[in-house]
C-alpha cells in the first residue's frame, strides 16, 4: 500500500499580524484544515516555511513543536475537545500543566479565566454537565490561558445554536479588542463578516485575501 | 523562548500520578477486573510457598525429631585388648574407651556442637523384690530425652540438681517397667542394683520404629533386649558403680575400666552432621593411640532429609512455575485493557497533544496508569497472598511460613512487569499523529 502524496496547499504565502481577526473560508477540500494545522503547529510543511513568533516552526522537531503549541498557541474546536472526567477548572488548566506550571498558579489562572468566559459559578462541573455554548466557552478559556500569540479557531460556532453562537463571536470580538491575534475558520459569511480579514481559499490557493475596516 | 519541562521532575510526577489514580477511579470496575489476574497471580504465589514452605518445614523438623543432628560416639573394647582378657589375669584391668577429656575437647574445640550428652552403659541386674531383668543401666544427663528426642511419658527425666546430689533416682524404659512391675504402677516404686536402691520418678515411652533407624546396631543392644533400659544420673552411676567394671559371665571375669560408653554431640543442622563428624574424628585419632571408639553418623536420615528437601524443591518450583503463568496470563490482560483504553482515549491524545504535551508527556501517562494497575494489583495480591496462609493455618491447622521476601519480590516483578507492559501501549499512544487522534471520534 503505498501512499498518494496530496498538494492540499500549493504556493500559499500569507502573513498574520498581531491583532488581527483572520476568517479562512473555503468550501470543503480547499485545504482550509491543513491550514489550520500547519498554523497550528499539528503539521508541518513538506516544502515552504512556518515562521511563528521568529521562530522557524518547520524546522522543530516534535518535541519543540508541543512546547510551540503549549506555549504560543490556543486552540478551540468545533466539538469543544474538552476531556470529559476533567472538572472546568482541570480542563483550562491543561497547557499550564504540560508547561510545568506550580498547581497553585495555574489553579488561579484557571479560576480567572473561567470568570473572564462567565463560568466562575461552574469551576467544578464536568464538561457533560454544561450546554454547548458554555463549554466552547471552557474552551476558549483554555485557549486564552497560556497568553497564546495565535487562537486558532475552527469553526467555534459549528456545532452551537445561534444564541450560543452569538455569545461566543462576542467573546471573540472583545478578545480582538484587547489585542488578541485570532485565526478562525468557518463556513459562515455572517461569522467571517466580522472579522477583519477574510481569507477565501480554493484548491489549495489563495482565491482571494480582503482586509476591511470593522 | 519555550522553557523545557521534563515530565519526570517530583512535583509533575506527583501530579500526574494522582491523575492517573483519578482516570483509573474512574472506571473503578474495570480497573479491578484488569488487575485481577496479578492480584490471583501474586497472591497465589505467596500463598502456596507460604504452604509449601511451612510443609516442607514440617517435614525437615521430623526427620530432625528423628535425630538427625545427632552423631553419636561410643566406647568399644579395641580388638587386640580382647586377647589380653582371654588370658583371665584377674589383677589385669582393662583400659579404654572415651573419657571426660574427651568430651571437654569437643566441646571447646569444635564449633557448631551444641549439646554434648555423655553416657555411662552398665549392664547389671535390676531387681524388684523377686523379680530380676537384666538391663542396661545407663548413667547419663538430665537433657538426655530432649537430645535423643526420646519422652518421657509417665512422670518425669531426673533434674540437675537430683545430678548434683548424686540421688538414687531412676527412669525405667516401658518395657522393663512392664517386666518389673507388672501389676502395679512402678511410680514411687524401689528397684535395686546391686546393693543400691533406686526410686522409680519416671517411665520412658516406647522408641517409635522410625525413631529406631537413628539407632545403629550397637553392642549393648543386640547382646539383650535394647529395650531394657533404666536410666541413673551420670554422677550417681559414677559414685555407685565405680569406675572399673566387673563382668562375670559364663566363667569368665574380667574387669575393664571405661569412663563414658557413649557421648551424643548434637550440631544445629543435618548439613553439619558429616564435617563435624570429619572434625570429630580427627580430634579423636589425635588423643587416642587405639581404636576404642566409633562413631555413629546418621547416614540414612541425612540421605532422607536430603530427597525429602529434593521432592519440596521438586513442588515448589513447579507450583512457582504455575502461579508465574497465572500471573503472567494477567500482565497480558493488562496490556490488552491498556492499549483497548489507549484507542478509547485517542481523542484525549489528541487534545492532550494540541495543548502542548509532548510524547513523552503521553507515555509517562499511560505508563503511570499501567505501573499503578499493576502494583494495586499486586499490593492486593500480596495482602490475600499473606492472609491465606493465616487461614489455612487456622482452618487445616497446617504449619505456613510466609518468608518476609516472597511479598517483597513479588510485588516488586508485579511493578516492573508493569512497567516492561506498560511500555507498548504507552508507545503506541505517544507515536499517534495528534491531527489524527484530533479526528478520532
Amino acid at each position: 500500500m503505498g501512499s498518494v502524496t496530496v498538494e492540499a496547499l500549493r504556493g500559499v504565502s500569507l502573513e498574520f499580524h498581531q491583532g488581527e481577526y483572520v476568517s479562512i473560508m473555503g468550501p470543503s477540500g480547499c485545504g482550509k484544515s491543513t491550514m489550520l494545522n500547519l498554523l497550528g503547529c499539528l503539521d508541518r510543511p513538506t516544502t515552504g516555511r512556518f515562521v511563528l513568533g521568529g521562530e522557524d516552526v518547520s524546522l522543530m522537531d516534535d518535541d519543540a513543536l508541543s512546547a510551540i503549541r503549549g506555549a504560543r498557541l490556543g486552540f478551540v474546536f468545533q466539538s469543544y475537545n474538552l476531556i470529559q472526567h476533567f472538572s472546568v477548572v482541570e480542563n483550562i488548566e491543561i497547557p499550564l500543566y504540560y508547561q510545568g506550571w506550580p498547581e497553585q498558579e495555574s489553579r488561579s489562572l484557571a479560576k480567572e479565566l473561567a470568570a473572564l468566559v462567565g463560568l466562575e459559578k461552574r469551576l467544578d462541573h464536568k464538561p457533560f454537565e454544561l450546554s454547548g455554548g458554555q463549554q466552547q466557552r471552557v474552551a476558549i478559556a483554555r485557549a486564552l490561558v497560556n497568553d497564546p500569540l495565535i487562537i486558532l479557531a475552527d469553526e467555534p460556532t459549528g456545532n452551537l445554536d445561534s444564541v450560543s453562537g452569538a455569545e461566543i463571536l462576542k467573546l471573540f470580538d472583545d478578545l480582538t479588542t484587547q489585542g488578541k491575534t485570532i485565526i478562525l475558520v468557518t463556513h459562515d459569511d455572517d461569522v467571517a463578516r466580522r472579522t477583519s480579514r477574510s481569507i477565501r481559499l480554493r484548491d489549495g490557493q489563495v482565491e482571494t485575501d480582503v482586509r476591511r475596516r470593522v | 523562548m519555550v522553557r523545557p519541562v521534563s515530565p519526570l521532575s517530583a512535583a509533575r510526577l506527583k501530579r500526574t500520578v494522582r491523575l492517573g489514580i483519578k482516570s483509573l477511579w474512574l472506571h473503578r470496575l474495570r480497573s479491578l477486573l484488569t488487575v485481577l489476574g496479578i492480584v490471583f497471580g501474586v497472591c497465589s504465589v505467596i500463598a502456596m510457598l507460604a504452604i509449601s514452605e511451612g510443609a516442607s518445614f514440617e517435614a525437615q523438623e521430623q526427620i530432625k525429631n528423628l535425630g538427625s543432628q545427632n552423631i553419636i560416639l561410643r566406647s568399644v573394647k579395641p580388638p587386640e585388648e580382647q586377647k589380653v582378657s582371654d588370658k583371665n589375669n584377674q589383677s589385669y584391668v582393662l583400659q579404654y574407651g572415651l573419657t571426660y577429656t574427651d568430651i571437654k575437647r569437643i566441646e571447646a574445640t569444635i564449633p557448631g556442637v551444641t549439646v554434648v550428652v555423655p553416657a555411662r552403659i552398665i549392664r547389671e541386674y535390676v531387681w524388684n523384690i523377686s523379680r530380676r531383668v537384666d538391663c542396661d543401666v545407663m548413667g547419663t544427663v538430665p537433657w538426655y530425652p530432649q537430645m535423643r528426642n526420646h519422652r518421657v511419658t509417665k512422670g518425669r527425666f531426673f533434674s540437675e540438681a537430683e545430678m548434683e546430689e548424686k540421688a538414687n533416682v531412676c527412669v525405667l524404659s516401658a518395657e522393663m517397667a512392664e517386666k518389673l512391675f507388672p501389676l502395679d504402677s512402678p511410680m514411687g516404686g524401689d528397684v535395686r542394683v546391686g546393693n543400691g536402691y533406686y526410686r522409680v520418678i519416671g517411665i520412658m515411652g516406647p522408641r517409635s520404629k522410625s525413631a529406631k533407624t537413628d539407632e545403629p546396631p550397637d553392642a549393648t543392644q543386640s547382646q539383650a533386649s535394647g529395650a531394657d533400659r533404666m536410666f541413673i544420673p551420670l554422677e550417681t552411676a559414677k559414685t555407685r558403680c565405680g569406675e572399673i567394671l566387673r563382668k562375670m559371665r559364663s566363667g569368665s571375669f574380667e574387669q575393664e575400666r571405661v569412663a563414658l560408653h557413649e557421648v551424643t554431640v548434637k550440631v544445629s543442622k543435618p548439613e553439619e552432621v558429616v564435617p563435624v563428624s570429619g572434625a570429630i574424628q580427627g580430634l579423636m585419632e589425635r588423643h587416642h593411640k587405639k581404636k576404642d571408639y566409633e562413631i555413629v553418623v546418621p547416614l540414612e536420615l541425612l540421605k532422607r532429609a536430603e530427597r525429602t528437601k529434593q521432592i519440596f524443591n521438586i513442588v515448589l518450583g513447579s507450583i512457582a512455575a504455575i502461579s508465574l503463568i497465572v500471573g503472567g496470563i494477567g500482565i497480558m490482560n493488562i496490556m490488552n485493557i491498556m492499549l483497548a483504553s489507549v484507542t478509547e482515549r485517542t481523542r484525549e491524545i489528541g487534545i492532550r497533544r494540541a495543548l502542548g504535551a509532548k510524547r513523552q508527556d503521553i507515555i509517562v501517562q499511560f505508563l503511570v496508569e499501567t505501573v499503578m494497575l499493576a502494583s494495586a494489583g499486586g499490593l492486593i495480591g500480596v495482602v490475600l497472598g499473606v492472609s491465606i496462609p493465616f487461614l489455612v493455618t487456622y482452618f487445616a491447622k497446617m504449619i505456613t511460613i510466609v518468608t518476609f521476601w516472597s511479598p517483597i519480590i513479588t510485588f516488586s516483578i508485579s511493578a516492573l512487569v508493569g512497567v516492561i507492559f506498560g511500555l507498548y501501549p504507552a508507545f503506541r499512544a505517544a507515536n499517534m499523529d495528534p491531527v489524527e487522534a484530533l479526528r478520532h471520534e
